[in-house]
């Protein structure tokens, strides 16, 4: 049986059929246009964008660099209200979690709120298996969920598909009948959702934020799906991952206002709320039990990586998908990882090994468009070179290492240099044209869809030889 | 003042009239341009790609050369190169005996048109140049230099020169060195997005001050024959 590809063949792949995809590409570059707009509108709201950009990289560095007396803090003002805290390190604990509370609920069926965490543990496959019904109730999610596909972008889970795309999709799995109306396609999922609603045993949601001052969950949503996803079933569970952590409850003055600008172009997100504990003895409504599991999953591999801790200040707004042009090219699920885009290519080395997955901090112009986008000013493209190094220098490809020290050696001999260039010149010439963008052209990487500029006729150094002369000849000339 | 100029390796070989032309516009400003033959390349090729052990073999020589040089600038035709020099040269040489003259060689190099607008507070250089253009801002030298007015000044400055701004302006090529030829599929894609954009405004010439960025633009043009050119700022600034 021939091996499996690699992430990396199976990566190249598909971004090379993504590339050429010019329907997706307009697709995207229009959707995003939008969001420019709206973005740009919300940033020039705040006073001091820059000055709030470097004020949540400062609150974060402290939620990440004392992240374990705030976790500890988190977690035990939770508790104090009757909360169960779950701690899991890896993703199969965090599936085990689950499982053993599903169990001693008895639950049956599950509602369950966007949270790329979960995608991340690949939750809803294991709860499928083990015989429970799970129902996404994000329409996005819901609709990916019907596809049965990963979320296309960590904020706009169906960002690639039309209205066309989602009706025909509707049709064809809830028996609607077809509509490009966006509130119609809207009131098919709706009807649908809140039935679950009403029946899920268990809800499960994400966190947006982790408040360690108050021991409160923070999810911030746009329908309204999540605030009933945590209100309804009589048990509720939140899986985050453990740098979510924000210090105070006024940090969130902050946070809010800026995933909402810079995730979706929003001044702020449409529906806000906290989540402190079970129901409370005199309060009427919220789940009977509360439930919230901390992941590490490799983040605190990433925290001892002092160089780039400050991924970990990620707040998952997704601002880094949206200005990247490759993931604009290629897509979201291309990537094959949880965490697409820039951000993806940043940590996923660092969560799920860095010679599996270096090829995506290879996948990059180093552009840094990322890195200017990114609210909390993580270094996005820089890491993506201290990728680069970290991988080479503990496993060097062979015939990479000998290509550049043979550049090293003509480097440092650029006399030899110039004896080679009219070589290189009249092969150039004479023999390119022969094997240009074919199998034998030794650059065809470049030439199967770019032409390739001459070799000038005289180099530089050349002409620089010729201008000192001249005037050597003028300087000597009889006056 | 004394000028060291810096020449890019594939400038030298594709580009040499862009670097000529920044000796031209500097000659005509009254100073004094030198040029290290024995010098070749940043080493951004293998720093980029990882070989940080091999850059530093490339780039080290380069440090050597350049701090004893006694120039007062060091002037490059290349944001991506300058990035090298002023930015990425701090990585490559930190904890190393070449540290100290790698920050030294570091702050006295300027990308080209920086070196004119902010360094000489040159905005005017005296060229004509009657066409409609448009810019394209390279992104090492827009995101790492913060070069992105400076070029811009000196265009406005150009007799007879209309400056048209593209969409998405500071969108990369796709070129990024060796990843054009290790991720094809995807450079090109992002040159097409770049050229449909430069394409939109009729412009006669796409200008940059990165000849490795209209290396790519100008392959995929002439790949597709359209009339569109390309040229480095220096020619256009040289041009009387």
């Amino acid at each position: 049986m021939p091996a499996a590809p690699s992430f990396s063949q199976q990566f190249k792949a598909q971004a090379r059929r993504m590339a050429a995809d010019l329907r997706h590409r307009g697709l995207i570059r229009t959707a995003l246009a939008k969001y420019e707009t709206s973005r740009d509108l919300q940033k020039s709201a705040f006073q001091d964008w820059q000055g709030a950009r470097q004020a949540a990289a400062e609150r974060k560095w402290d939620a990440i660099n004392h992240l374990d007396t705030h976790l500890e803090a988190f977690a035990s003002r939770l508790e104090a209200r009757g909360t169960h805290v779950h701690w899991a390190s890896t993703a199969a604990q965090a599936r085990q979690i689950f499982l053993d509370i599903l169990r001693e609920k008895s639950a049956r069926t599950i509602i369950k709120s966007k949270a790329m965490t979960a995608e991340e543990i690949h939750l809803n496959d294991a709860l499928e298996k083990a015989g429970y019904s799970v129902v996404e109730s994000d329409l996005g999610e819901y609709i990916v969920q019907l596809r049965g596909e990963a979320p296309y972008h960590i904020v706009f889970p169906a960002m690639h598909l039309t209205r066309g795309e989602i009706s025909a999709l509707f049709a064809e799995k809830l028996g609607s009948a077809p509509t490009d109306n966006p509130e119609e396609l809207t009131m098919i999922a709706r009807t649908v959702l809140r039935d679950k609603y009403i029946t899920a045993d268990v809800g499960i949601t994400g966190a947006n934020f982790a408040v360690a001052e108050t021991g409160m969950v923070s999810i911030t949503e746009n329908e309204g799906n999540a605030r009933l996803t945590a209100a309804l079933p009589r048990t509720l569970i939140t899986l985050l991952g453990i740098e979510k952590i924000v210090p105070k409850l006024s940090d969130l003055a902050l946070f809010l206002p800026m995933l909402a600008t810079a995730g979706a172009g929003q001044a702020i997100t449409g529906y806000n709320s906290m989540y402190g504990g079970p129901r409370q003895p005199g309060e009427c409504d919220g789940p009977e039990e509360y439930h919230v599991i901390l992941l590490d999953n490799g983040r605190t591999q990433l925290l001892a990586d002092p160089e780039q801790r400050d991924a970990l200040h990620c707040i998952r707004c997704g601002a880094c998908l949206n200005v990247c042009p490759i993931y604009r090219n290629i897509g979201g699920h291309a990537y094959g990882t949880t965490y697409s885009g820039p951000i993806g290519s940043v940590i996923t080395p660092h969560l799920r090994g860095l010679q599996q997955w270096k090829h995506l901090s290879q996948a990059s112009s180093l552009c840094g468009a990322c890195t200017e986008a990114c609210p909390v000013k993580i270094d996005l493209h820089h890491h993506l070179l201290q990728n680069r190094r970290n991988a080479t220098s503990r496993q060097p490809i062979w015939w990479e290492k000998l290509a550049f020290r043979a550049f090293g050696f003509l480097a440092a001999h650029p006399a030899l240099i110039d004896k080679l260039i009219p070589f290189a010149r009249f092969a150039q010439k004479w023999f390119h044209g022969i094997v240009k963008g074919g199998p034998l052209d030794p650059a065809r990487a470049w030439t199967a869809t770019r032409d390739l500029p001459p070799i000038a006729p005289n180099t530089f150094t050349a002409l620089w030889h010729a201008k000192q002369r001249a005037e050597h000849r003028k300087d000597d000339a009889p006056r | 003042m004394r000028v060291t100029l810096f020449v890019p390796c594939f400038m030298n070989a594709m580009y040499p009239q862009a670097g000529m032309s920044i000796v031209t516009v500097l000659e005509r400003l009254g100073h004094t341009v030198a040029f290290h033959e024995d010098i070749f390349c940043c080493g951004q090729p293998a720093f980029n790609a990882g070989y940080w052990e091999e850059a530093r073999s490339v780039a080290g020589p380069v440090v050597e050369k350049l701090a004893a040089d006694g120039a007062d600038a060091i002037v490059i035709g290349s944001g991506s190169c300058g990035a090298m020099l002023k930015v990425f040269y701090r990585d490559l040489f930190a904890n190393t005996s070449l540290a100290p003259d790698a920050v030294a060689v570091g702050e006295r190099t300027w990308e080209f048109s920086d070196f004119l607008v902010t360094k000489l507070g040159v905005t005017d250089v005296g060229a004509r140049f009657p066409a409609k253009v448009t810019f394209h801002d390279g992104c090492h030298g827009l995101r790492e230099l913060r070069v992105k007015q400076q070029p811009r000044r000196l265009l406005e400055h150009v007799q007879g020169l209309e400056l048209v701004e593209m969409r998405d302006a500071e969108t990369c090529c796709g070129f990024g060195g060796t990843f054009s030829a290790k991720f094809p599929a995807i450079s090109t894609a992002m040159g097409e997005v770049k050229c449909t954009s430069a394409l939109e405004t009729d412009a006669q010439y796409v200008v940059s001050n990165d000849s490795s960025c209209l290396m790519q633009i100008q392959g995929l043009l002439d790949r597709e024959h359209k009339p569109l050119k390309t040229l480095h700022l220096a020619e256009v600034l040289a041009r009387q």
